[in-house]
């Protein structure tokens, strides 16, 4: 029970299935996300990845197991709270606006929820200051670049306070320059905002950001654990399609030869750091 | 099929306050089976220039040359389909244009529009699945109860039942996990050796551009911004960085190497092995060569 109070998401041997004929999306998955933590997931296309999304709020119902998110079990009767807590931002940029201005977008959500007028306006600025997009809020959301749309997605979500924000690969469609504006979003909402975040992705890069990262295969959790303990095991990810950043290889290179890294390096400065060390000390 | 771009300028909606100047004297030459990595940030031109290649725009100004063929402001071209047949484009997410009821059908749609005759149309068909890696017993299925990178994948062999001579393709990993990444670009690399295509690929990712081009070109503002073969052009940091690019990892990482250690480690195409290699002998010796 205390791991329940401590963690505002829990899976419980979760099992799904999309079709009676089809493998398991999901197989008996267990897992937990902190408040204000960050977790990343990693897998193949198909490795249900998606599917772990669209169970936390609820677009999906599981055969088997049980989902608790704060406390509450999913079911028919919660789902409408749930969906409050838990906020989705999805791949395709294009596919998720409704406003004809970028702030008519963002209230869109909050007229969902019925919020009074005052307080929208007030949590529309606060939101789309939080994303960077205040200036661009009258604006029509069609003509900005990926990178800006997503962020007021993101602020679209982030409007109706809630305590997870869901990235569906949201940063998929997007240029490296449009990457490097949502994961900077990212951090600062989640710096200014008591808020977790999960993030499905293939963007290795993206995932050292993380607190913590799930592998996913075949419907099966297959690593968990920090960046760096995960990108140590390079040729599992390697085995099942993944890929591990550019710095972990060369660590893994160097290490082959003999140097003695201690620490798994999760940028370049950090590596040349402990080898220029090293180095000093030869 | 050489391709050759004459300071081709296009325009969209000229003539209007809403007038887009997307392409700016634009000039470039391919050879004939050469592979071609087109870059620059989102907005730069880069999918204006491509929908020149197969006529799906004309140019305002300047003249595009594709094999025999050629696009030039107020003429009408009676070859547009003769050129379209050459011409193949992947554009980006193909398999959204998958409309069949069966993979078959949608394999067979283009060819029969082009007039080819059902039963050579049939014939193709077990030689392309192979070169996409797809089993023969995805034919009768739909394409929409496929996975996603299948889908892709029948999307991009209903391109190549047309048996181009140029193929083009707008980002064609995006959205594939890295497995099915490396997959797909190393099987566009071996059609490309395999029935000397000239291809052209559209990329935002430099490492890719390193391992696959021959010849890249970068794009900004609509203008040619610089070109040449990989290994020079993609190693100038300053140069590409004030065009909001990024260099290849692996040349980031010497640059701060060098920073750090104060001895160049030269970038020659190496991989990581050898990158390791060059630099534990500056750590020990104090520089790179033997």
């Amino acid at each position: 029970m205390r791991e329940l109070e401590q963690s505002f998401i829990q899976f419980d041997e979760v099992s799904f299935w999309y079709n009676h004929d089809e493998p398991w999306a999901l197989k008996e998955l267990s897992l937990t996300i902190k408040k204000n933590e960050f977790v990343a997931v990693i897998g193949h296309n198909g490795s249900g990845k998606s599917t772990i999304a669209k169970l936390m709020n609820g677009l999906l119902f599981p055969q088997k197991g049980e989902i608790f998110v704060d406390g509450l079990r999913l079911s028919e009767e919660t789902v409408w709270d749930i969906r409050k807590k838990v906020g989705m931002v999805f791949q395709n940029p294009d596919n998720q606006f409704v406003g004809t201005t970028v702030e008519d977008d963002v209230a869109f959500g909050l007229e969902n929820h019925g919020i009074p007028r005052k307080e929208m306006i007030e949590r529309i600025e606060q939101s789309l200051k939080a994303v960077g997009m205040l200036d661009y809020r009258k604006h029509e959301p069609h003509r900005l670049s990926g990178g800006q749309k997503q962020r007021v997605a993101i602020a679209g979500v982030l409007a109706v306070a809630p305590d997870l924000i869901i990235l569906d690969e949201a940063t998929a469609m997007l240029d490296p320059k449009g990457r490097t504006e949502i994961m900077k979003t990212v951090q600062r909402i989640r710096k200014e905002k008591k808020v977790s975040i999960l993030m499905i992705t293939h963007d290795l890069h993206e995932v050292t950001f993380a607190d913590r990262v799930i592998v996913m295969n075949r419907g099966q959790k297959l690593i968990e654990g920090t960046p760096k303990e995960v990108f140590q095991q390079h040729e599992t990810l390697w085995e099942i399609g993944l890929d591990i950043p550019f710095v972990a290889k060369i660590a893994a290179e160097l290490k082959q030869r003999g140097i003695p890294l201690n620490k798994q390096p999760l940028n370049n400065k950090e590596l040349l750091e402990e080898l220029w060390r090293l180095h000093s000390n030869m | 099929m050489e391709i050759t771009f004459e300071h081709v300028s296009h325009i969209y909606q000229p003539n209007t306050p809403f007038a887009f100047h997307a392409l700016k004297d634009l000039s470039f030459h391919i050879p004939s089976g050469s592979y071609t990595a087109i870059i620059g940030h989102t907005g730069s031109g880069k999918s204006t220039l491509i929908q020149h290649l197969n006529g799906l725009l004309i140019p305002t100004e300047g003249r595009v040359k594709v094999g025999d063929f050629q696009l030039e402001p107020g003429k009408k071209n009676k070859h547009m389909k003769d050129l379209r047949k050459h011409v193949g484009v992947v554009f980006q997410y193909p398999e959204h244009q998958l409309f069949e009821e069966t993979v078959k059908k949608d394999l067979m749609f283009g060819p029969l529009n082009f007039g080819t005759a059902e039963t050579t149309i049939e014939k193709r068909i077990p030689e392309i699945l192979e070169a996409v890696q797809l089993p023969e017993e995805v034919l009768d299925r739909s394409p929409f109860d496929l996975s996603g990178g299948q889908m892709r994948r029948v999307a991009i062999a209903g391109i190549l039942m047309m048996d181009p001579n140029v193929l083009v393709l707008d980002e064609p990993t995006a959205g594939l996990d890295p497995g099915g990444r490396r997959e797909m670009m190393d099987m566009f690399y071996n059609l490309h050796k395999e029935k000397e295509m000239t291809t052209i690929l559209v990329t935002h990712s430099m490492e890719d551009a390193m391992k696959y081009a021959d010849y890249v070109l970068i794009m900004n503002e609509g203008r040619l911004y610089m070109e040449g073969q990989p290994e020079e052009v993609l190693i100038q940091k300053k140069k590409l960085e004030a065009v909001g690019l990024d260099v290849p990892e692996m040349v980031e990482f010497l640059s701060m190497f060098e920073e750090k250690f104060g001895t160049k480690i030269p970038f020659h195409g190496q991989n990581i092995k050898e990158l390791a290699s060059d630099m534990l002998r500056v750590m020990k010796w104090g520089k790179c060569d033997e």
